[in-house]
């Protein structure tokens, strides 16, 4: 039998009820090649320190609950490999820009507020009754804006972004992809309704073109296009209110 | 968030990118500053080209050329970022030919811009 490898993995810990602020800790983990950092993280949880507190769901990057800083970049665990890192110690921390709750658990209710915030859902352009039957949409119409659904709101582009970082409050690229999404939908009539927020203080003006979130994007969302597409279309709308005889979108 | 450029290479590279900025804006001023020399009569003008044949002049000029390649580079890295989706017949232009694009532009408006040069210097 091969000789069993061993790798540090560095966590940061934080205990509210016990820390005054988060420190590291090192942990030996024994491992396999087919092990991810999260299996590693696990394995610390199981066997060396049950205190130990992270999300995990699917282990196929889908459910995006594991996001966490691996060495320092935002990558979802269950897909980062602790191969890649051996006989080097792997760092994992909570996901930059977010407020730590506990260890690696980071509270994202900011983030859900700007989710709730940019309107989710098709807003009708014009209604139809059941009896009317379905909204048609053809496959070219469909293909503008499918890229834009396989967010997983795993927030790695939040980690990922000095913006947010800067000021929280910036919308941020997976909610404006969302938004982006939607907009594009030709179902959907709610562009104006979401063009306040586009193009308010907390809008994609704040957003300086660093385009690391579209780097860690584990989808290939590219939320930093919809970003800053977004930014040509809010001032369209302010310009093209001087034209418009309603003065466009209030 | 002090420092916050200094934790990633990709932060590093962004500001490097913003910093050339600074080149492509002092390579404005100086052009700027020989047409007002070219303004004030063919003395001041003949002073300008002179001074412009300076070994410290070639020095300045070859850094801020080094500098204008970095950000023209960095720059349309960023293209498929910052354009709308192109569609020709139907298909999504992938971003590598977006940035090839870019390039293509780049280099045409360099080699027009020296055959205009060339022609009127000769």
């Amino acid at each position: 039998m091969p000789e069993q490898k061993i790798i540090e993995i560095e966590v940061l810990r934080y205990l509210p009820e016990a820390d005054q602020a988060p420190h590291s800790e090192v942990y030996k983990v024994p491992f396999t090649d087919d092990m991810s950092v999260l299996q590693g993280v696990q394995y610390i949880k199981d066997n060396l320190d049950g205190s130990l507190t992270f999300r995990w769901s699917c282990r196929m990057a889908i459910c995006g609950s594991c996001g966490m800083m691996i060495n320092g970049i935002p990558k979802l665990s269950c897909e980062t490999f602790i191969r890649d890192y051996y006989p080097k110690r792997i760092t994992v921390e909570a996901l930059a820009n977010f407020p730590i709750e506990k260890d690696l658990v980071v509270d994202l209710s900011g983030f859900i507020e700007k989710l709730e915030s940019i309107q989710p859902y098709i807003i009708p352009k014009e209604p139809r009754t059941v009896e009317q039957g379905e909204y048609i949409q053809t496959p070219a119409q469909f293909a503008e804006y499918i890229q834009f659904t396989s967010c997983i709101n795993c927030t790695l582009c939040y980690a990922a972004c000095p913006q947010v970082g800067l000021d929280p409050d910036f919308i941020g690229p997976g909610a404006m992809a969302l938004l982006h999404r939607y907009n594009m939908d030709s179902r959907d009539g709610g562009q104006a309704q979401r063009m306040e927020l586009v193009a308010s203080v907390e809008g994609v003006y704040n957003c300086g073109a660093v385009g690391y979130c579209s780097e860690v994007c584990p989808k290939k969302v590219n939320p930093g296009n919809a970003v800053n597409i977004n930014k040509i279309n809010a001032a369209k709308d302010y310009f093209l209110r001087f034209l418009s005889p309603k003065g466009g979108a209030k | 968030m002090d420092g916050w450029w200094k934790k990633n290479p990709y932060y590093v590279e962004f500001m490097v990118h913003e910093a050339t900025a600074l080149f492509v804006a002092a390579y404005a001023i100086t052009l700027l500053f020989g047409l007002i020399r070219l303004g004030q009569g063919p003395e001041a003008w003949n002073g300008w080209l002179e001074a412009m044949q300076s070994p410290l002049s070639i020095i300045f000029h070859l850094a801020l050329l080094a500098g204008f390649v970095y950000h023209t580079f960095t720059w349309f890295k960023l293209f498929p970022l910052t354009t709308p989706p192109i569609v020709i017949n139907g298909k999504k232009l992938e971003p590598c030919a977006i940035v090839g694009g870019g390039w293509a532009a780049a280099i045409g408006a360099a080699v027009v811009s020296f055959v205009i040069v060339w022609g009127i210097a000769a």
